[in-house]
Order: structure tokens, then C-alpha cells, then sequence
């Protein structure tokens, strides 16, 4: 009972962290109607960013995530004009194509950089005992974050006028444009943010996990889930659909073999698109 | 009522004189430049000539059957590999375990994944737009994770060929003739297929479809079954050379047969090439094994040759989106009677 | 009867978009719908045609039940119709859109036949001269026409026109009026339209119904449905129309 109480806390954990990457996932789609493939690369570069800084300068990872959140805005404004802008009215199959250069590239260099070889953060915060639950403290930490960093996503959206004209150009860009929003920079604002999102939750995975250049494609397949899951498009539900992965992810291993856990998790993925695609808490917040 | 009775949807393929031109010569074309392409190792008697042109056949092959869902029905297939996987799979386990011949494991390997897509086409396939896609980027991540858990299979490990099958088809050296002729002969009936589709009835339904498939419905397109039946008949080549494919390399692990990128991979050639069209896969397949095996020789580019690759697949994306036949038939009307 | 409409309605949420429509339809004659804006005119086409089912009441074609049926279902029992806001299959020749409908309406035809009555059709709504071109270049006027000649070609019973006249210049509208009218006389087509321009839809009804509010408030010949009062209160919340319409 104890190891299911621990492994299910230990999820949780982990399922904050997993609904910020996954956040950042669904509001470009609930924004633009876009799904970023290059989602996972930058996950990646978020885990990179914190090595370097953290290597280089010696920072504290928590301070480097910071930097790296800034440049992860840039990079996906940066991504959003080049590759996104032009094919933003095109067909499905153009924005999906376009943001996978946008993946290869990144991992082309990534790859011909850092290699492929695997690499962590050499970092530790102990870990606190509470009973029979231990629990590593850097990932509390990452949890509390990844709280922090949803809940300034919320009031960003809910309490600023920026936030304001990205619900508005979510919902009708045209009217949004016809009310004077300037719909274009603010689907630019938009992708960054979903970028920035991204590129912490690889910051904060980095400060606990063992990753490579290509370790982002998992937490990118993840995303998909814990989108669907909490309904495209809607960030909040992002982040509970997070946390359902991370217990799901605690639990089964307690009754069955680790390597089953993808099979339920897509086929969950795959049922909901087919019975609920709204997601369990409505497509569009 | 019987007059309002409705012909069943093309059992036979007719094909359009008036509305395709002289469409017999577009096939000629395309299966001449296939032809080709088969007999240039004979020309040059090297193994490596053989190796990248069974690439590219496979290339086309893949690219020809995923056309007829995405570029004629527009339904994006992200996860197309799970036929090539799955066919594979069922057919390698045939050929190792139960000792079946090559034919036969091909066949059941083709008629595995269409039963796949038939089953799987019911459900998904009224999923739109991009949850189709994600949808099917799920269903080949959790066939692979499942096989990967799959005992029979030989789950994270896969299953090798006794090389002693090889002998059967005249030793190993043969063998790799043989595979070689049997996919360039696949690669012509699958283009085939393709083309009929394209100028029968069946395939007007479909690109009906993929313009407005709400407003094809109201026409009397019956849009369920016409998908399904693209999906089963997209699927089937996938699955037969997935199984000669790791006939040929001896082995298969879940990870290079469920690869996602090969996928996307097939995806890029079919835009490439130009969607919707019969040519348009094959000089599409043609192009991207061309440049990639340029960028992984190259000395410049060898270390970066996927972001390379990136970078061109972008340019194409914004600003060739109609691939190069797409572009040759806009630009130059008059040849639409020749590149179908 | 080739259509008849018992208590139909529509509920979209809390939205009572259609209530209790009903009507019969001979075959061979024209009826007008008409009402002001969101009256739930295109509603009922689409109830009838199956793109909704209905909430309540029967559809009854050719003497059978069809309520929510499905779309092809209806089209191949001999029901076509046109979109409001045209829906063109843009990347096909004007030929092959028509040929779609052809092969896959009321009769089913071969490619080869189908694409025969396309161009028979086209020269119907004068349109041939177009034929090889891509339905996505088309300008307002000749889509219309296009909708209609895909429509005509599925060889249908009876054809719901839903506005083909909005949007259209003087000359056109009078071209299209004579379509409509030779295609009730030369096709024996049954036809119900949809239509804002009074003096058009007064002049080619046989029989017109007017919807307001997803309510039938009037139903009779032209000059009736002209001189009733409720028409016309129900037509003053739309100034210019009920102008017009006084002014017929």
C-alpha cells in the first residue's frame, strides 16, 4: 500500500511537469490550429540550455531555467515567422510538415553538436522523507514550479490585455482583427509562449532525469496524450490531463510490467480521440 | 424503388478519356521511368547500384500507396508505417517461426495489414484534419509498444531468419536478386494501382472527398465506405514489402519497424513529388533518396545532412507546396496530358 | 405527394431553430420558401436533406420515411440540392464536378455516361465554355450555375435551391429565373426555393411558404402569401425587404 501511496505521489510529481510541456502543446493548437512537431526538439533544447548554463556558469539550475524560458520565447517567435506565418491558412499537412523541418533541423544540428550521447545535470536537493515516502527533491521542487508556471500562464491569459487578444484571436481571429487585435504578432506571442512552455518543462526534467538531443520525442508523444486528454486547445486542462498520465504512469507498474505502460497510454490516447475528442474537460477553454 | 437503386461504387475501373486527356500515356510514362530504374544495376553489374535502387523502389512503393489516401482523399497519415511494420511483422513471424514460403508470407503480411486499415478505418476515419493525424501517429506507437511487449514476436528483441532459408531461393547472393526483382515488380503493380484508382469512378469519389466531403456526401459520394476502402488499399502494398523488406535484411525489431520518421519520411516524398498526382510519388521518391544519399556522402553537408534535409523540405513547404509535378501541371497546362 | 413534411422540428441546444413545419409538395411544381433572415429556412433543407436530423415530426419522400436519413442516402433516392454559400470542389475541372454528380446521384452512372450527361448539362445552364477549367477560378455568378449543373446531374426527383439568386447582377438573376423555370418545364424536375428577391421567387412559385422565427406563418399562392398580414409584420423587422416586397 505504501509503495502504491509512493508511486502514485511520485507520479503526480511528475505529471505537473509533464502538463507544462503539454501546455504549451495545446495553446498553439487552441490558438492557431497548429500541432508543433518540433514540440519535442525544444523540450530538448530546454534540457540542453540548462546543462550548458549550468555547466558553463556554474548557475543555479532554477536561475538557468529562467534564461532558458526568455530564449525559448525567441526561439518559438523566431520558428513562428519563418516556418509557421506563411502556411498558417494552408492545410493541416503544411503546418504539420512545416514545424517537422523545423524538428529535423533542430535535431540535425543538435545531433552533429552534442551527439547523441546521454548527458545530466549534476545537480541535488536531497530528498525528503515523510513516513514511509521518500521523494527526490528536486523533483518537488519541479512540481511546485511547474504550479507556479501555470498559474502565471492563468492570469496572464485571464488578467492582461495580451492574454486578453490571445483568447480573443483563439476564438475568432477575424473579429479579433476586425476589433483592432493585431492578430498576426499576437499568434507569434503565442507560439513563443507555447515554446517557452516547452523548453522549461525540458529545464526542469533536465535538473532529475538523464537525457539526450533526442530524449524530447518521448515527452512530445506524452504531450499528444495529456492534450487530447485535457482536450485540445485548453491549457488548464493540459495540466490536469498532466497529472492523470503521471499517477497512470505510477500505478501500472505496480501490477503489471513497466513496458506496458506506452501500450495503455496510446491506447487511451487513441480512445478518447475516438469517443471524446472534446478531451475529458472541453476542447477550447 | 428499384429505379432509385444505386450501382454499387466501381467494382470496375473504368477510366476517363474526357475528363483525364490521354491518361494511358501519363501510365506510360511513369512505368517507363520505373522499368528503367529496375534494369540500370543490370547496366552497371554493381551491388550498390542494386541496394540504392531497391531504396528507391521501396520509396516509391510506400509513396504510391499513401498517395491514394493523402493525395487523393486528404486524409493525412502520419503513422502510415504501422502497415509496413505490422505487414512485416506477421509475415517475418510466418517466414522464421511456421516455416511458410516468401509468397505466401507476402501475402498474408498484405492481407494483415488490410484487415488492419479495414478494422482501424471504421473508427479513426471520421476523425478530421489533424486529430486523424494524431490518431494515427497513436495507433503506430501503441501497435509498436505493443509488439514490443508481444512474446510470439519475440517482443523488445524481434526475430532473425535462420540463414539457411535463404537457400530455398537459391542462396543468399540470389536471393538478393530475387528480392530485388520481386519489389521492382511490386513497385510497378502498386503505380499500377494507383493509376486506375486515379481515373476510375472510385478515385472521383475520393478527390470529391478531399475537396468538401460534407458537399461529396450531398452529391451521394458514400464517404465511410469510400475512405475505408482507400485506407485498406493504401495499406496493402505497405504490408507485402514490409515483409520482403526484412526477409532481405534477415532480422526486424519493433523499432525500425514501427519507425515514426520513416513515415513522415514517406510523407515528404508524396509532397515532394506532388500529391494527388500518379508521378508525382515517384519522381518525388526519386528526388529525396537522391538528395539524401548526396548529403550522407557529402563531406560538407555528412554531419548535418537531417537538418539539411529540414531546411529543404521547409522551402518546399512554403513555397513549392504542390510538389514538382503539382508545379509542371500548373505552370504548363498543356502538360497535364502526359504527368497525371 | 413526392415530399411531404409532418411536424418537423429542430432544437439546437435552447435554440428552437424549426417548430412543427408542415407541408405537402406535388410533383412538378415550385414552391418558394421565404422568410426573414434566420427564419430556419436552410434548417429545413438541411432536415430534409439530412445533413440534421430532425427533433421532431417525419420526412416523407416518394412515399417513404426518410427522416434522418443520411445525405447520400437522400441523393440517391433523388434529392439534390445547392449550398447557400457555394461549395465548389475547387481543385477539380468544372467538367469533373458536374461528372460527381452524375456518377454517384439517383442513377449511379459509369464514368463514361456520367461525364456525357455532364456536358449536356452544362450547356443546360450555359456553362460549357468553362468546362476545362478549375472549379476554384469560377466567379460568383458561374459557381451558382455550377452548383446547380452538379445538382441537375444526378438526374434528381426533386431539387432544393437554397438562394442561387443572391449575389447575382439583374442580368443574372433573369438568366438564372429562366433556368429554373425551363428546368420544372424541359426536366420535370420538382423544385424548392430558397429566396430573398422577392420579385424573382413571387414570379416562378407555384405555391411559396413562409417561415418566421422556425415557424410556418403563411402558405398559399404569390398573391396571397403577398397580402397577408403576418408576412408582412413579419417583414417589417427587415425594412428594405418588407419594402419590397409592399412594393410588388
Amino acid at each position: 500500500m505504501d509503495f502504491i501511496l509512493a508511486s502514485v505521489i511520485d507520479g503526480l510529481l511528475l505529471g505537473f511537469v509533464y502538463g507544462v510541456a503539454a501546455m504549451g502543446l495545446t495553446l498553439i493548437w487552441g490558438v492557431m490550429n497548429v500541432i508543433n512537431l518540433s514540440h519535442g526538439p525544444i523540450i530538448a533544447l530546454g534540457m540542453f540550455g540548462v546543462y550548458l548554463i549550468f555547466g558553463a556558469f556554474s548557475l543555479n539550475p532554477y536561475v538557468a531555467i529562467l534564461i532558458v524560458a526568455v530564449l525559448g520565447l525567441v526561439l518559438g517567435v523566431a520558428i513562428y515567422y519563418v516556418a509557421v506565418q506563411r502556411v498558417i491558412n494552408a492545410p493541416h499537412l503544411s503546418t504539420l510538415l512545416a514545424t517537422f523541418s523545423v524538428n529535423m533541423i533542430i535535431i540535425g544540428l543538435g545531433t552533429a553538436i552534442f551527439s547523441a550521447s546521454p548527458r545530466n545535470v549534476e545537480f541535488s536537493l536531497g530528498s525528503l522523507t515523510l513516513g514511509p515516502i521518500t521523494l527526490l527533491g528536486t523533483r518537488v521542487v519541479a512540481a511546485f514550479a511547474a504550479m507556479l508556471v501555470a498559474g502565471a500562464l492563468y492570469l496572464f491569459l485571464y488578467r492582461t490585455r495580451y492574454g486578453r487578444y490571445i483568447r480573443a484571436v483563439a476564438n475568432n481571429r477575424d473579429a479579433a482583427e476586425l476589433m483592432g487585435v493585431p492578430s498576426n504578432r499576437i499568434l507569434a506571442l503565442s507560439f513563443g509562449l507555447g515554446t517557452m512552455l516547452a523548453a522549461i518543462a525540458g529545464g526542469l526534467i533536465a535538473t532529475f532525469f538523464p537525457f539526450t538531443i533526442l530524449a524530447g520525442g518521448a515527452y512530445e508523444l506524452k504531450s499528444f496524450v495529456i492534450g487530447v486528454l485535457g482536450g485540445l486547445g485548453n491549457p488548464i486542462g493540459a495540466l490536469f490531463g498532466g497529472l492523470i498520465l503521471g499517477v497512470l504512469e505510477g500505478i501500472i507498474p505496480t501490477f503489471m510490467p513497466t513496458t506496458w505502460v506506452p501500450v495503455v497510454e496510446f491506447l487511451l490516447f487513441v480512445l478518447i480521440l475516438l469517443v471524446r475528442p472534446q478531451g475529458l474537460f472541453g476542447a477550447k477553454s | 424503388m428499384s429505379e432509385n437503386k444505386v450501382a454499387a461504387p466501381a467494382k470496375k475501373l473504368r477510366f476517363m478519356p474526357q475528363l483525364a486527356g490521354r491518361p494511358y500515356l501519363g501510365l506510360s510514362l511513369t512505368l517507363a521511368v520505373i522499368v528503367i530504374m529496375i534494369l540500370w544495376p543490370l547496366v552497371t553489374g554493381k551491388d550498390i547500384t542494386r541496394e540504392t535502387v531497391f531504396t528507391i523502389l521501396l520509396s516509391v512503393t510506400l509513396a504510391s500507396s499513401l498517395n491514394i489516401l493523402l493525395g487523393y482523399t486528404g486524409y493525412v497519415s502520419f503513422g502510415h508505417v504501422v502497415f509496413f511494420g505490422l505487414g512485416g511483422y506477421v509475415g517475418f513471424y510466418l517466414l522464421a517461426i511456421q516455416g511458410w514460403s516468401l509468397w505466401m508470407a507476402m501475402l498474408a503480411g498484405g492481407l494483415s495489414s488490410a484487415l488492419l486499415a479495414y478494422l482501424l478505418g471504421r473508427a479513426i476515419l471520421r476523425l478530421r484534419g489533424a486529430y486523424f493525424a494524431l490518431a494515427t501517429i497513436g495507433i503506430n506507437e501503441a501497435m509498436r509498444a505493443f509488439i514490443n511487449n508481444f512474446k510470439p514476436f519475440g517482443g523488445p528483441i524481434g526475430m532473425t531468419l535462420n540463414f539457411q532459408v535463404y537457400r530455398d531461393y537459391g542462396g543468399a547472393s540470389q536471393a538478393l536478386w530475387m528480392v530485388f526483382y520481386t519489389m521492382g515488380a511490386l513497385t510497378l503493380l502498386a503505380v499500377t494501382v494507383s493509376f486506375f484508382v486515379r481515373t476510375s469512378k472510385f478515385g472521383l469519389g475520393l478527390l470529391a472527398i478531399r475537396e468538401d466531403e460534407d458537399a461529396a456526401e450531398v452529391m451521394g459520394v458514400v464517404a465511410p465506405k469510400a475512405k475505408t476502402w482507400a485506407y485498406v488499399l493504401s495499406a496493402i502494398f505497405p504490408g507485402i514489402i514490409g515483409v520482403l523488406f526484412f526477409f532481405k535484411n534477415g532480422s526486424i525489431e519493433p523499432a525500425p519497424a514501427f519507425r515514426l520518421h520513416f513515415s513522415i519520411e514517406t510523407i515528404v516524398m508524396v509532397m515532394l513529388g506532388g500529391q494527388g498526382t500518379v508521378l508525382g510519388p515517384v519522381v518525388g521518391s526519386g528526388l529525396y533518396q537522391g538528395i539524401r544519399g548526396y548529403l550522407l556522402t557529402s563531406a560538407i553537408f555528412k554531419n548535418i545532412q537531417l537538418a539539411v534535409a529540414g531546411g529543404l523540405l521547409l522551402l518546399i513547404v512554403l513555397f513549392v507546396p504542390d510538389g514538382v509535378i503539382g508545379w509542371l501541371r500548373h505552370r504548363f497546362p498543356f502538360l497535364r496530358r502526359v504527368l497525371q | 405527394m413526392i415530399l411531404q413534411v409532418e411536424g418537423v422540428g429542430k432544437q439546437f441546444g435552447g435554440l428552437q431553430a424549426l417548430l412543427d413545419v408542415t407541408f405537402d409538395l406535388p410533383a412538378g411544381q415550385i414552391l418558394g420558401l421565404i422568410g426573414p433572415n434566420g427564419a430556419g429556412k436552410t434548417t429545413l433543407f438541411n432536415c430534409i436533406n439530412g445533413v440534421y436530423a430532425p427533433s421532431a415530426g417525419r420526412v416523407i419522400f416518394r412515399g417513404e420515411d426518410v427522416t434522418a436519413s443520411k445525405t447520400y442516402d437522400m441523393a440517391h433516392r433523388g434529392l439534390a440540392r445547392t449550398h447557400q454559400i457555394v461549395r465548389p470542389l475547387n481543385e477539380l475541372t468544372v467538367r469533373e464536378n458536374v461528372t460527381v454528380g452524375a456518377c454517384f446521384g439517383r442513377e449511379g452512372h459509369t464514368l463514361g455516361k456520367a461525364s456525357q450527361i455532364a456536358d449536356e448539362v452544362l450547356a443546360f445552364v450555359e456553362l460549357s465554355d468553362r468546362h476545362d477549367q478549375l472549379a476554384g477560378s469560377l466567379n460568383v455568378g458561374q459557381k451558382k450555375r455550377l452548383e446547380m449543373a452538379r445538382a441537375l446531374a444526378a438526374q434528381p426527383y426533386l431539387l432544393l435551391l437554397d438562394e442561387v439568386l443572391a449575389g447575382l447582377n439583374p442580368s443574372e438573376i433573369s438568366r438564372m429565373v429562366d433556368i429554373v423555370k425551363r428546368i420544372r418545364d424541359e426536366r420535370s424536375v420538382t423544385i424548392i426555393m430558397i429566396e430573398h428577391v422577392m420579385h424573382a421567387v413571387m414570379n416562378v412559385s407555384d405555391r411559396i411558404i413562409v417561415l418566421d422565427y422556425g415557424e410556418q406563418i403563411a402558405e398559399g399562392s404569390p398573391e396571397e402569401v403577398a397580402n397577408n398580414p403576418k408576412v408582412i409584420e413579419a417583414y417589417l423587422g427587415d425594412p428594405e425587404l418588407a419594402e419590397q416586397l409592399l412594393n410588388e
